[in-house]
Order: structure tokens, then C-alpha cells, then sequence
């Protein structure tokens, strides 16, 4: 079995991340926020994975775990905010939320 | 398996790129599942067999299928995809990427220091179940409680 | 039943409560009863326990309720102190005000805040008790502030003019100049002393200081100064004039009969302090003496019926501290007590009148009263006698003892007796005075017959709506039983008051000998003639039918010649100590206050408001309320972090 280079697997998570952000930074539609929003989450999990297999221990898995299961609900409540937000502007724009300016 | 990582990785990393850049939601959908997968993909490669799983089925799976029934619900049209494609432009893209790209410079002069190479062992289920239900038992705990929050207020929000 | 003490103040304490909890819903009839009933209970109780104490024989009964507070070594309790002083005041705190309490259902009937009326004055009696009852001064202090606070309330009774609230204000700012210096006093006692019980300064400080020391100097001084002020002497008299503003039965209770004596109670109750700084009595006594002639000065050339008696009632408190002043302590509370007789009857009785006329309260106005208020005017007969020390009548004997008592002064009798007897000739003219013209004469009710160059008379303006409308309805001698029976128990009691032996012979034992006066029977010849002559020549000037034109001629060429003009004006305006406290106190500092009103020192603090204004409306614009740019800031953020972190 060939070694992969350990740097590789988390500079591979941080172009996930950095992908993600620039999705966050640039996307109005709401729903997309949401997906790089995940997509961060991932790349998160990816590079705690990565650790794992580096030490050979389980501990990184646990996190990934414990990643996965507040991905499920931040999605969850995310969903609802959309389709609350959804319902009472008529619109994904989230340009469109900006009352609470100073 | 060193060809499989770094091909799994390209595949994600493409998929990923057309997710942020995509107009239309049900394609982004598509997209974000075969970046979801790759990354299974990495994670088996990794030597983490449970944890591809659970990227799969859960990520893959649960939620991704969670984001394509409220794109159903909203019924998203034609008209949203032009708006999109407006919101779009190139020069919206500029201040953001450099930015993300200064982040990502950082990030990489601190990783590329790193003079490591994993021969992946597998961890499996007995491990990390091991561990899971000894040690962490508390965060699972807390897990739990965590999920049970995001369904009450998943419910609440969703209501009428 | 002597256990039972805390009740006395506790029964006027419950009456408040009930009648201030019910806010004003309770019919008249029950508020009434509650008012007059729980003081009655005080009074009965009152009785009681002075019989048993006084037929026990004892010196002195105390008793702790609890222990008030705790910190280090200074822990007063609410504890009771009754020795033959304490039995005098309660009970003519108690009964003197049963009496005014009575009287008030009556005279406050029609009033709106009659329940508010008698919640104060329960309230009063409660915190009067409190003050005469407390063995130590912080329980005593209590009692102090709690008259103060009822006197406020009640001369602001009707507080919808709003120069009766100003009255009140002034007379709680003024007292309040003495209250701050006694609790001076208060704080040097503990500091010195290291007990702020009564009887146990008493006796540390006859151990500790010896007599004309600095510390008993200073101690008493501000003792004196407290008493000053809650006694309306020189030079805190200024407030009980303006303090007439208030309800007449308020006047008889707090401003005449009972509260006002506090300052002479605290002297006498620490008269051994006063007895170790020899200077500070004497100087007790020329106060007493520059006060009494003062306002009995003033009151010559008053024209509104309360402020008369106010200025006889400073007058006569004046006598007292003469009596203190030559550590004739018993002879002050004697006198305190008969004054508390007497001066409640002329009270009482003014009222009558001025209820009768519809609220009049200038006595040129009035006139030829005799046979339309026959009750007002036999009261206010006996009252005056009294109050002039004719003989037989219970001032004479209490104001003998006093006048003997300062020719026995070693040093200053002479000086300090003539004053008095001059003061006891202003007191039989005064009061004289104020009888024949508002009895006497054909009744000019309504006509305007004395020439005056001051139309400024203060005039009681309250919730009824005094105008002069009233002026010409028939007058009708408001009585009835609740007026009425007042009026009679407190003439009799004027008039009989000086056989009343006072039991504090105990309390002031070692100054038995001092009152030992022998004096010639010279002294006592002045002492009977000169208030007879008083009144005999305010006969002349105001009383005599016959020759009503000739002395009216008589009065206005005094009133107009230069000298007689001039003295008139000063005395009216109380000797101008009004325009002086104005223009050496209230003036500067309302002219500083408006100086500071733009807070000249605030404004360098101004500078640190408006640079954080700055700072805020810069960074409000920061926050536009728009998703990507705050997570383009934290992005941003994050760099720069990363960036101390990693190179530098």
C-alpha cells in the first residue's frame, strides 16, 4: 500500500473549505449559503479523517461523527428558517434580511 | 490507492467548485452529492471504512435527500434562475475569491510544512465503537440531545 | 401592664397603617374612628402605666422589644425608657392629642383627605412616642425624623396651593439644618463614648469629661443646635410662622402642643451633658431670652390669628429654654406641659372661629365675635389668661417658677429675669390684643376698619376655595360635641393645669436645691402686676367701647409717626430674619445653582459621551445588516489572525 503524503489530505480539505467560503461569501440565494455552509462542514470532517489516519486512532473519527450529527441539525433548522423565510418574504435573496443594520 | 485519493480528490474538488458556481439548485444538489461521495471515497482510502459509510448514507443520503424535498416544497422556478445568473457576475466573484485565496495561502504555507506520510490503517467499527461508548459516552449523549433540539426546532420553524 | 409599653406607640402606628392601606376608601365615620380610637387606646394605655409606674415607686423601667441592629459593638435595641420625664409626655402627647384628634372630626369633616389627614397625624403621635419613649438617641433619632416627616406632610396637608407646599418645604429644609447638626452630636457621642444609649452617656460622660471640657462643649453644642432647629428657636425660628399653612388642629397638635417641645425634651433628657458645659446652658438660656422678646415683638403687629399664636408659641418655647438655660429643668417641662394646655385650647378655639367665618383668618376682619361664638370666646379668654401667667391660671405658676429660677442665675439673673418679665408684659399684650379685636367691639365683620399700609396678610387659601364671597354669610358658631368637648376638658385643664404636680423630681434630683428660690416679695408683686398691666393697656388701645375712636386715633398715630412705622414694619416681617436668611443663603445658592445649571464641571466628562458617540456611529455603519459583509469581515478577521499567528 502506497503512502499518501499527510499535507496532501489537508491542503485537499482546506481547497474544500476555502470553496465553501467563497460560496458563503459570494451567494445570494439562500439556499446555496446553505450548501457551502456543508460543504465547509465536510471539509472540516475531511481533515479530522485525515488526522485520524495520521495518529492510526479513532479520536478524529469521533469528531467527524460528532460533525455529522451537527451538520444533520444546523440542516435541519436551516431548512426551516428557508421555508419560513420563504413563506414570509417571497424571496431566497438573503440580501433581502438586512434590518437589523445599526 | 495513492491514484484513487488524488483522483477522488480532483473529482470532489471539481464537484465542489461547480456546486459554489452552479445557477440552477437542483444541479448544485446533484453536484454536492458527488463531492459528498468523493470525499467517501477519500475517507476509505484513509483507512476510515465506518466513516465513508456514514458519508454516504447520512450526508449523502439523508441530507442531501432533506435539501431536495424543500427545493421541491419551494418550487424554485425558471425566474430564480436568472436571477441568479444576475446576482452572478464576474465582479462579484473578485473581492471574495481574493480573499479566500489569501486564507487559503495562509493555510497552505502552514500545512506544506508538514513532512508526514500515512500508510493507512484501518480503523474499524470495533475501534471506534470502542471509543465511542467508553470515553466519549458524554458527547454522545450530548450528541443526541443536540439532534433532538434541531427536530423541535426544525418542526417549530417549519409550522405554519 | 408595664410590659406592655410597646403598644403605646404601636396602637397610633397600626391606626396609620390601616388608614393609609385602605387609601382614602374607608367612609369618614370608620377612618374616624380608627384616627381617634387607636389614640384614645394610646391614651387609656398611657394612664395605666404611668399609675402603675408612678405608684411602683421606681426611678426608672426599661424594656428592649428587640435589638434594632447589630454591627460591632454598636447594637441599639428598640428599647423603652420610662422614668417620671417619659410619663409627662406621654401623656400629654397622648391626651393632649386624643383631645386634637377628637376635635379634628369636626373640624375636618367636609374635608376630602380626612382619611389622610388622620394617617398622618397617627402617624405623628406614633413617631412622637417613639421619640419621648427611646432610651437610646438612634431609636430617638428615629422618632426626631418621623415628627419631621408628619410636620412636612401636614402643612403641606393641602397641597394643592402651592404655597403650602412651599411652607412645608421650608419648615423640613430649616429643621433639617438642625437635625444634621445633631446628628453630628449623635456621631461624636459614639465616637467618644462608644454607646449611644441615653442613660449610659449620661453616666460615662459625668465620668469622663470634666466639667467646661471641649468634648461636653462640643457635644452639647450640637445637641443644642438640634434642638434649635425642632423648636423653632433663634436662629431656626423662621419655618413654625409659615408653618401655620397647615390644618388648624395640626397647628395645636404639632406646631404648638407637642412637637415643637421636642427640643426641650432632648435638653432635659440629656440635661447632665448641658450641666458639664456650663457655656452651652447659659448660652440655652440667652437664646431662650433673645427668642421669647423676639417673638413677642412680632406678634404685637400680626394681623392673622395663627400666626399670633405661632409667634407666642415661639415666644413661650422661649421660656422654656430660659429655664433650661438656668437648669431649671423641671420648671421647662412644667412649663411645657401647662403651654401644651393652653396653647392647644387657643389653637383649638382659633379654629372654631376660623371655621365659623368661613376660613378668615385676618383678626381685623373680624370683631365683636363674644356673643356669636360665645364657646371661642371663653375658651380664648381662658387660654390667654393662661398664656398671660394671670394669677391663679396654670402659666402663672409655671412661668413664676421659670422668671424665679433666672433671678436665681448667678451671674446673668437680673439681666435674664427683667427680660422675662418683658416678655410676660409682650405676652398679656399680644394676646390681649388678639382678644379684644377679634371679641370685642361692634363687629366690623366683613368692613374693612383699620387703616393698614400692609395688605400682604397671609391668608390660609386651601381646598375649599377661600374667597370673599364668604365674607358676608352669617356666622354660626360651628360646634358640636367633637369640637366642643376638646374645648372644655383642655379650659378646665389651663385653668387647673398648674396644681398638677410634674413627677420628675427623680429624673432632675440633684438640682432639687437650685429651684430653692427666695426671693423678695418685690420680685413677686412685678411678676403678678406687670401682665395685669399688660392687659389693662391693651385694654386701652383695643378693648375699651367707649372710647373705640380715640384709641383707634391713638393706634394709627402710633402706627404713622416715623419711629413707630419703621419698628412696625421690622417686627411684622419677624424682625426681617426672613429677608436675611433670603439674601444670605437662598439667594447665593439658587444663583450658584443657575450658574451650574449647564454643569460647567460635567462638560469635561461631555467630552467622553461625545467621543464614544463618534465611535459608535462610526461603527454603526459597519454594521449593515447584510450577511456577506459580516462574513467577509470574519473572513478577513480570520486572515489577519492567522497571520500574527503564524509569522509573527
Amino acid at each position: 500500500m502506497q503512502a499518501i503524503p499527510y499535507e496532501h489530505g489537508l491542503i485537499l480539505a482546506a481547497m474544500l473549505f476555502v470553496c465553501g467560503l467563497a460560496g458563503v461569501l459570494t451567494r445570494r440565494n439562500i439556499v446555496f449559503v446553505l450548501m457551502s455552509l456543508e460543504i465547509m462542514l465536510n471539509a472540516c470532517g475531511l481533515a479530522f479523517v485525515v488526522a485520524s489516519a495520521r495518529w492510526g486512532h479513532a479520536d478524529g473519527q469521533i469528531m467527524f461523527l460528532m460533525i455529522l450529527t451537527l451538520a444533520a441539525a444546523e440542516v435541519a433548522v436551516g431548512l426551516g428558517l428557508i421555508i419560513q423565510m420563504y413563506r414570509r418574504f417571497h424571496t431566497v435573496d438573503i440580501s433581502v434580511l438586512n434590518e437589523m443594520k445599526g | 490507492m495513492t491514484i484513487l485519493f488524488y483522483l477522488a480528490g480532483a473529482i470532489a474538488l471539481i464537484s465542489t467548485l461547480s456546486v459554489v458556481t452552479s445557477k440552477n439548485v437542483v444541479h448544485a444538489l446533484v453536484y454536492l452529492i458527488v463531492s459528498l461521495l468523493a470525499v467517501a471515497v477519500i475517507f476509505f482510502v484513509l483507512g476510515a471504512p465506518f466513516a465513508a459509510m456514514l458519508e454516504a448514507i447520512v450526508y449523502a443520503g439523508a441530507i442531501m435527500v432533506l435539501f431536495l424535498f424543500v427545493m421541491m416544497m419551494l418550487n424554485l422556478g425558471q425566474a430564480t434562475e436568472d436571477e441568479e445568473g444576475a446576482w452572478l457576475s464576474p465582479r462579484v466573484w473578485v473581492g471574495p475569491s481574493l480573499l479566500v485565496l489569501v486564507l487559503f495561502g495562509q493555510l497552505a504555507s502552514v500545512l506544506i510544512r508538514q513532512e508526514y506520510s500515512i500508510v493507512p490503517v484501518d480503523v474499524g467499527v470495533r475501534d471506534l465503537s470502542l471509543e465511542l461508548f467508553g470515553p466519549y459516552l458524554l458527547a454522545v449523549e450530548l450528541a443526541s440531545m443536540l439532534l433532538l433540539a434541531g427536530l423541535v426546532a426544525a418542526y417549530h420553524l417549519a409550522k405554519k | 401592664m408595664i410590659d406592655w409599653i410597646g403598644l403605646l406607640p404601636a396602637f397610633p402606628l397600626a391606626g396609620f397603617l390601616a388608614l393609609v392601606l385602605t387609601g382614602g376608601r374607608l367612609p369618614k365615620k370608620v377612618a374616624g374612628i380608627i384616627g381617634v380610637g387607636s389614640i384614645g387606646l394610646s391614651f387609656l394605655l398611657a394612664v395605666v402605666i404611668s399609675l402603675e409606674f408612678l405608684g411602683s415607686g421606681a426611678e426608672s423601667v426599661s424594656r428592649t422589644l428587640w435589638v434594632w441592629m447589630s454591627v460591632g459593638t454598636f447594637n441599639p435595641g428598640f428599647s423603652f425608657y420610662l422614668d417620671g420625664l417619659t410619663v409627662v409626655m406621654i401623656l400629654i402627647i397622648s391626651g393632649v392629642g386624643f383631645l386634637i384628634h377628637l376635635y379634628s372630626t369636626g373640624f375636618m369633616a367636609d374635608d376630602p383627605g380626612f382619611a389622610r389627614f388622620f394617617s398622618y397625624m397617627n402617624l405623628f403621635v406614633a413617631s412622637m412616642l417613639v421619640l419621648v419613649l427611646a432610651d437610646n438617641l438612634v431609636l430617638l433619632y428615629l422618632g426626631w425624623e418621623g415628627v419631621g416627616l408628619c410636620s412636612y406632610l401636614l402643612i403641606g396637608f393641602w397641597y394643592e396651593n402651592p404655597a403650602n407646599g412651599y411652607a412645608a418645604r421650608k419648615a423640613f429644609v430649616v429643621t433639617r439644618v438642625g437635625d444634621t447638626s445633631m446628628a453630628i452630636g449623635l456621631f461624636l457621642l459614639f465616637s467618644q463614648l462608644g454607646t449611644l444609649n441615653i442613660q449610659d452617656i449620661l453616666s460615662l460622660a459625668s465620668q469622663q469629661w470634666v466639667i467646661g471640657s471641649g468634648l461636653a462643649i462640643a457635644a452639647a453644642a450640637l445637641l443644642l443646635g438640634g434642638a434649635v432647629g425642632k423648636s423653632a428657636q433663634l436662629p431656626l425660628q423662621t419655618w413654625l410662622p409659615d408653618a401655620m399653612a397647615g390644618p388648624t388642629p395640626i397647628s395645636a397638635l404639632i406646631h404648638a402642643a407637642t412637637m415643637v417641645t421636642a427640643g426641650v425634651y432632648l435638653i432635659a433628657r440629656t440635661h447632665i451633658l448641658f450641666e458639664l458645659a456650663p457655656s452651652v446652658q447659659l448660652l440655652v438660656a440667652w437664646i431662650g431670652l433673645a427668642t421669647l422678646l423676639m417673638a413677642g415683638f412680632t406678634a404685637l403687629t400680626q394681623r392673622d390669628i395663627k400666626r399670633i399664636l405661632a409667634y407666642s408659641t415661639i415666644s413661650q418655647i422661649g421660656y422654656m429654654f430660659l429655664a433650661l438655660g438656668v437648669g431649671a429643668w423641671s420648671a421647662a417641662v412644667f412649663h411645657l406641659m401647662t403651654h401644651a394646655f393652653f396653647k392647644a385650647l387657643l389653637f383649638l378655639a382659633a379654629g372654631t372661629v376660623i371655621l365659623s367665618l368661613h376660613h378668615e383668618h385676618d383678626i381685623f376682619r373680624m370683631g365683636g365675635m363674644r356673643r356669636k361664638l360665645p364657646l371661642a370666646f371663653w375658651s380664648f379668654m381662658i387660654g390667654s389668661a393662661a398664656l398671660t401667667a394671670l394669677p391663679f391660671t396654670s402659666g402663672f405658676y409655671s412661668k413664676d417658677e421659670i422668671l424665679l429660677a433666672a433671678l436665681a442665675q448667678p451671674e446673668y439673673g437680673m439681666v435674664l429675669w427683667t427680660g422675662g418679665v418683658i416678655g410676660a408684659f409682650l405676652t398679656a399684650l399680644y394676646s390681649f390684643r388678639l382678644v379684644f379685636v377679634v371679641f370685642m367691639g361692634k363687629g366690623h365683620h366683613g368692613a374693612e376698619s383699620d387703616i393698614h399700609e400692609h395688605s400682604d396678610i397671609h391668608r390660609e387659601s386651601d381646598s375649599h376655595g377661600v374667597t370673599d364671597a364668604h365674607a358676608h354669610d352669617p356666622v354660626r358658631e360651628i360646634t358640636g360635641f367633637a369640637m366642643a368637648t376638646p374645648l372644655i376638658i383642655l379650659a378646665v385643664l389651663s385653668l387647673v393645669g398648674g396644681l398638677i404636680h410634674v413627677p420628675v423630681d427623680s429624673v432632675f434630683a440633684e438640682l432639687a436645691g437650685v429651684e430653692e428660690v427666695h426671693a423678695s416679695n418685690f420680685i413677686h408683686g412685678v411678676m403678678i402686676a406687670v401682665p395685669i398691666f399688660g392687659v389693662a393697656l391693651s385694654y386701652v388701645f383695643y378693648g375699651n367701647p367707649r372710647y373705640e375712636k380715640a384709641s383707634q386715633h391713638m393706634r394709627n398715630n402710633l402706627r404713622t409717626s416715623a419711629l413707630g412705622g419703621v419698628l412696625h414694619r421690622f417686627w411684622f416681617r419677624g424682625w426681617g430674619m426672613d429677608a436675611l436668611y433670603d439674601a444670605l443663603l437662598v439667594r447665593p445658592f439658587v444663583t450658584l445653582a443657575t450658574i451650574n445649571k449647564k454643569d460647567i464641571v460635567d462638560q469635561f466628562y461631555g467630552l467622553f459621551v461625545m467621543i464614544t458617540r463618534i465611535g459608535n456611529s462610526a461603527l454603526v455603519m459597519l454594521q449593515t445588516g447584510n450577511l456577506r459583509w459580516y462574513g467577509i469581515s470574519l473572513v478577513g478577521g480570520l486572515a489577519i489572525v492567522i497571520a500574527i499567528g503564524v509569522w509573527i
